[in-house]
């Protein structure tokens, strides 16, 4: 599955980021591929909001609907 | 663009001064470190070959320098290319850490460290960590990293003189493991760690400069330093409880609309009372007719009158209607400037409290449709203050495509204050629906435009990709310092800019230029709006300011629906004259006229279909007719969005037929 199907709670691990640009910043938050993440909050057809520890990152739609997880 | 490293591109800067850069993640408090350290002799200068300013100041015969927060250094964006050569050329790093987000911010610092500069981390808001119930070993933490850290309560001035003294201390602490074959390679070749880091990084710009290519090593060497941070806060950080204060429940009620939508809200409002009342009512009722018209004037005529005739040409241009000493000072200083300084305060509490990300999280959706992201969101509110203001803002929007919309749209639908002062007096005498009539059809030109444009401009607009930070209780020093300083650069901005600008339309007063214009607009106003021939003069002043336009509107007898009209197209008309030189400066000259030319196009045309419709629906039947009216604005947006989708679509057909 994809970011964007992710609810509110659930924690999932970051499979998949394509976009080179993406994934390297999300290496500089401490969301890389391979970290298990939580889902804060979803903006009702608008961006993902993930957790991790204390670090909270929005990402809108489009970009979740690219980035692949796994629930855990 | 020249790049020196010796001086950073900054001016002023000793020679033999060794050069000592602050640098840290954004809102982790660097500010308050930068003016301790610096006290009040500050120079801000804008870096070369951008507009982002840094500031610099002066500890003993050193020199420290400010940087952009950023997450990282490479070339994802302006900021980061400015941290990037400033600290390549530092002769030694202060590292602001901010204690609750090591995860985050260490990765900066190990990158710091891995250029090889001598490096000291204050590890910044202790008191918050410990708040949050987390427990850091800040022996362990200097040692694995290998460089000093001094804990700090920065906005409490704890720990800032211990700072202080043992800057000197900094070294270059342990690289990231298995870095060292790659950067043994490169090291001779650019006699710099920090350059070859770079280079192997795949950073261009630093490539370039030495004439290689940029390596392919990034996602190698970020995921070592990933795995070496992750390492180093396994061994100091113990987290021993983990309550949900306050800040983190609000700051989820701000990203869910049922809750989030009414909190902005609230906030729009407090800041129309603010703003748009208080300011714009009382303080610039002082400032513009007490003291700037009242007495800054008739002073200036007086004294420049003894010298020239105030009905001679330079008598005009300097102190006539739209005199450089006096239209011009009384604008700027005594109507701009209360404006401007309420609209920063307020962006500078929404920055530092940590809601502006927050708003952009929540907004993100409505804005994508119109070819913008969250972060769009700013620059529009902004422009409610001041669309001069907002187009330089504009810069902080990720690509070319949404700063060439954003300032379309700034230019063409957005009132700014001063006019949203005339506006609203003229429309408490239409009616209710009227004011709705008016209210609606910008605001969907506003989507329609935005629509159009995200469809037929190339490629797509960037995702949103945002740090929300944890909400603060902004610090009011800093709230103040940080509007002082950005009120200032942009009235430094602005100010040549209306001088030019009154004197250009004082010109043309003297030559008879403007009777001229006039005269030719007249077909426009009476045929096709149905107003007044007077009309056109407000027109014409609407080229230098639209409140003028605005202003100029109020002393004629003008039925509701003419009004309306008027208004209607007063608000779309080309942008000040301020903000046109502005959008000349910031963008092509061609996309500049092009701007000009559509504002002219799009005015009139909604201005009079509008008044057609209305007469076209029976015009008496008062209520009715605006009903109809904007019923039938619904309609072509509707149509306009439906439309859009399709060529969308399309386009993404014919695309995906190609690849395959």
């Amino acid at each position: 599955m994809t970011l964007d199907g992710v609810k509110r709670g659930q924690f999932f691990k970051i499979t998949s980021i394509p976009d080179n640009l993406v994934r390297a910043q999300a290496i500089r938050f401490g969301i890389a591929e391979g970290e298990v993440v939580e889902c804060e909050e979803v903006v009702p057809s608008g961006p993902i909001v993930i957790r991790k520890n204390k670090q909270l990152l929005a990402l809108g739609r489009r970009l979740a609907m690219q980035i692949a997880v796994t629930l855990t | 663009m020249g790049h020196c490293h010796g001086s950073v591109g900054l001016k002023n800067i000793p020679e033999g001064a060794r050069k000592i850069v602050l640098a840290g993640n954004p809102n982790t408090g660097k500010s308050v470190f930068f003016n301790f350290f610096t006290g009040m002799y500050v120079d801000v200068s804008n870096y070369p070959g951008t507009t982002l300013e840094i500031s610099y100041g002066h500890l003993g015969s050193d020199v420290i320098i400010d940087t952009p927060g950023v997450y990282g250094i490479s070339s994802f964006n302006d900021e980061e290319r400015i941290a990037r050569d400033i600290i390549l050329s530092a002769d030694l790093v202060i590292n602001i850490v901010d204690s609750v987000h090591l995860e985050r911010d260490l990765f900066l610092t190990q990158q710091v460290i891995d250029t090889g500069a001598p490096v000291i981390v204050a590890l910044n808001m202790l008191d918050e960590a410990e708040r949050q119930g987390l427990c850091i070993d800040i022996d362990l933490l200097s040692d694995l990293l290998g460089v000093p850290v001094v804990p700090t309560v920065a906005v409490q001035k704890k720990g800032l003189s211990e700072l202080k003294e043992i800057i000197f201390t900094a070294r270059s602490g342990r690289m990231t493991q298995g870095l060292e074959p790659h950067m043994d390679r490169l090291i001779n070749r650019v006699g710099s760690r920090g350059e070859a880091l770079l280079i192997l990084e795949g950073d261009p710009a630093v490539s370039e400069r030495h004439g290689l290519q940029p390596e392919s090593y990034r996602e190698e060497i970020y995921l070592k330093r990933r795995s070496q941070v992750n390492d180093i806060i396994k061994h100091v950080l113990k987290e021993t409880s983990r309550g949900a204060s306050f800040g983190n429940l609000l700051g989820r009620w701000m990203l869910k609309p049922v809750t989030g939508l009414p909190i902005l809200a609230l906030a729009l409002y407090a800041m129309y009372q603010v703003i748009g009342i208080f300011i714009a009512g009382t303080v610039v009722g002082i400032t513009e007719e007490t003291i700037m018209l009242g007495k800054y004037e008739p002073a200036v005529r007086g004294l420049v009158g003894r010298l020239i005739s105030e009905e001679s040409v330079p008598g005009i241009i300097l102190m006539g209607e739209f005199g450089v000493l006096t239209m011009t000072v009384t604008y700027v200083l005594g109507l701009l400037m209360p404006l401007v300084v309420g609209f920063y305060l307020f962006l500078s509490l929404f920055e530092d409290s940590g809601y502006l990300p927050r708003i952009a999280t929540l907004v993100d959706r409505l804005l994508t449709g119109i070819g913008l992201n969250g972060r769009g969101v700013i620059p529009l509110i902004l422009g409610f203050g001041c669309v001069t203001m907002a187009t330089i803002t504009t810069r902080l929007l990720a690509s070319d495509r949404e700063r060439r919309i954003a300032i379309l749209l700034l230019g063409l639908t957005i009132p700014c204050s001063a006019q949203i002062g005339v506006i609203t007096g003229m429309l408490a005498s239409v009616g209710g629906q009227n004011v709705a009539l008016y209210s609606l059809v910008i605001f969907m030109v506003l989507v329609i435009i935005g629509t159009v444009l995200n469809t037929l401009l190339p490629g797509k607009s960037s995702d949103l990709m945002i740090d929300l930070p944890p909400l603060r209780l902004p610090r009011l020093d800093n709230v103040l310092k940080k509007t002082g300083t950005k009120s200032y650069n942009f009235l430094k901005e602005a100010f040549p800019l209306f001088a030019l600008g009154a004197l250009i339309i004082s010109v043309f007063q003297v030559t008879g230029v403007l009777e001229f214009l006039q005269d030719l607009l007249a077909p426009f106003t009476v045929g096709w709006l149905k107003l007044p021939k007077e009309t056109s003069t407000a027109f014409i002043m609407g080229i230098v300011r639209r409140d003028f336009g605005a202003a100029g509107l109020t002393s004629l007898a003008l039925t509701p629906i003419q009004t309306v009209a008027a208004l209607i197209t007063i608000t779309l008309f080309v942008p000040c004259i301020a903000s046109i030189l502005i959008i000349f400066k910031e963008r092509s000259k061609t996309e500049a006229a092009l701007i000009w030319a559509t504002s002219w196009a799009v005015a009139f045309l909604v201005g009079g279909t509008v008044s057609q419709l209305y007469s076209a629906f029976g015009g008496d039947s008062q209520s009715m007719g605006s009903l109809l009216v904007i019923l039938t604005f619904i309609i072509i947006t509707a149509v306009t969005i439906f439309g859009c989708r399709l060529v969308s679509r399309g386009k993404a057909g014919i695309l995906s037929d190609r690849r395959v």
